[in-house]
């Protein structure tokens, strides 16, 4: 057996878990549908007018998906978990952080992408104001890396436990506070006509803090509950 | 090793811990009640009423001194936390659990006392206001600490898994408190300050100190009575809990029959 390379270990990592993804490529969709079901529970709540959904669009899609991203966390360490392949990550020589953040990398493409992709036709649902729509997209896409960061590594404590749902939520939820009004609040601004430069930039400032931080966070709180 | 440094290792060992806690436990209590009655004396009584709010400002005097306690028992868990996790002590575990409750009951008075006051000063009993908001995730943060903490089976496990998760929080509170503020904001600043002068009079001023004081106090009383409890149960194979439990069946008069009504 050759030593293989850092990058080649992480290149294969994320082959193997694209191909994971691809060969139960049904399930990936479920969070989209989720969202979706979501989306339309609000106008049947909430009463048709335009003009009230209108004014709720922006921050209903951003709430929605970060609560799809929060139930699609579970899938993140729970398979590798149960066959033992995290164990012979954590085993490995590589850096664990390096070979975590591969494994967010895929999660966040494979599950809050897609979200993203649709999250104007939700916004559409929702009479969502054209010129929202396009803030709203790039709001999505610096926070849901950083929800992704951020709860993987709360997954990561988490991630012996059966049924660790509602646990999981508890403590992932009040870290999600300011992501939340960041983005949600870009998105009001940019529905308001008034400049939403200032919380896109600190949205962006966190998600590069968080690229750094949150792989060597989430690998020290996976050797804690795997030790 | 010189005679501070050899106290201070041997007050990290459990049993040690464990007597010096007992007896400091009954001091913190007794001098948190004396203080706090003067200090509810000297507000609710000597105080006089506020110009504008009439009476129903006296609430300060538990409202402002839990606030502090809430934030201060976070900072203590997580700086026990971090002990906990650099260091491998595990007394500092214990600690770190043990100021949760303490800190979350600190927090939740802080919003019942502040919606008391709310209702008559705002006319709401809860407003989606900066400060309270902020409160709140605190509160749901100490709530992610002991849920997590009480979901594991193995409690040293727990408490490191928990104390990571403080520590994660810890860097969370100021930008939850800095996010919230640029969101919205309703709720008075500060009128006492550490550094320069107070914006409130001295009548006012010495109850709320006395009030601090004693929160401080009841504060470590009740981490000191955990700590027991949990070293009790962390160390529960061990000789020296073997002889206390002992000592404690041999008969109800003895020493520790007292110790274990804090359970």
């Amino acid at each position: 057996m050759t030593a293989a390379s850092t990058w080649s270990a992480c290149a294969a990592l994320v082959r193997r878990d694209l191909i994971l993804v691809w060969r139960r490529r049904g399930d990936a969709l479920n969070p989209v549908l989720f969202a979706l079901m979501v989306i339309a529970l609000f106008p049947l709540a909430l009463g048709p007018e335009p003009e009230v959904l209108r004014r709720i669009a922006a921050g209903v899609v951003f709430v929605a998906l970060l609560i799809a991203g929060l139930l699609a966390l579970d899938t993140l360490f729970r398979s590798d978990y149960e066959d033992g392949s995290l164990e012979q990550l954590v085993l490995s020589p590589h850096p664990l952080s390096l070979l975590l953040a591969c494994k967010i990398g895929v999660h966040w493409l494979t599950t809050a992408l897609p979200l993203i992709i649709v999250a104007p036709l939700l916004g559409e649902l929702l009479h969502l104001p054209a010129e929202v729509r396009w803030v709203l997209v790039g709001a999505l896409l610096l926070a849901t890396p950083l929800l992704s960061l951020i709860g993987a590594v709360c997954v990561a404590l988490t991630v012996g436990m059966h049924r660790s749902g509602m646990l999981l939520a508890l403590l992932v939820l009040p870290l999600y506070v300011p992501i939340l009004i960041f983005g949600a609040g870009a998105c009001n601004a940019a529905a308001l006509a008034l400049p939403h430069a200032a919380p896109l930039l600190w949205l962006a400032a966190a998600l590069v803090v968080a690229l750094v931080v949150a792989p060597l966070a989430c690998a020290a709180a996976l050797r804690i509950s795997l030790s | 090793m010189n005679i501070l440094t050899l106290w201070f290792h041997k007050l990290g060992s459990p049993p040690t811990f464990y007597r010096i806690a007992g007896w400091l436990m009954p001091w913190c209590y007794g001098l948190a009640l004396v203080t706090g009655v003067a200090g509810l004396y000297g507000g609710l009584v000597q105080a006089p009423a506020d110009y504008q709010q009439g009476d129903a400002y006296r609430i300060i005097f538990i409202h402002v001194p839990s606030a502090w306690m809430g934030l201060f028992g976070y900072f203590f868990m997580a700086a026990n936390a971090f002990v906990a996790l650099v260091w491998r002590i595990k007394l500092s575990e214990v600690l770190a659990m043990a100021s949760a409750p303490a800190g979350a009951s600190f927090t939740f008075i802080t919003l019942v006392t502040g919606s008391l006051w709310g209702k008559p000063m705002w006319g709401t009993w809860w407003t989606w206001d900066a400060r309270l908001t902020s409160e709140l995730v605190l509160l749901f943060l100490y709530l992610g600490v002991i849920g997590l903490y009480h979901a594991i089976e193995d409690r040293r496990q727990a408490a490191r898994a928990a104390g990571f998760l403080a520590l994660v929080g810890v860097v969370n509170v100021p930008i939850v408190h800095f996010s919230v503020n640029w969101w919205n904001t309703l709720h008075q600043g500060s009128t006492v300050r550490l550094f320069g002068p107070s914006s409130i009079v001295p009548s006012m001023l010495w109850p709320l100190l006395l009030m601090a004081i004693a929160t401080h106090l009841w504060f470590f009383g009740t981490v000191l009575a955990r700590t027991r409890t949990g070293l009790l149960e962390v160390d529960g194979g061990k000789d020296w809990v073997r002889r206390i439990v002992l000592a404690d069946d041999a008969g109800p008069s003895a020493p520790a029959a007292s110790e274990r009504s804090h359970v």
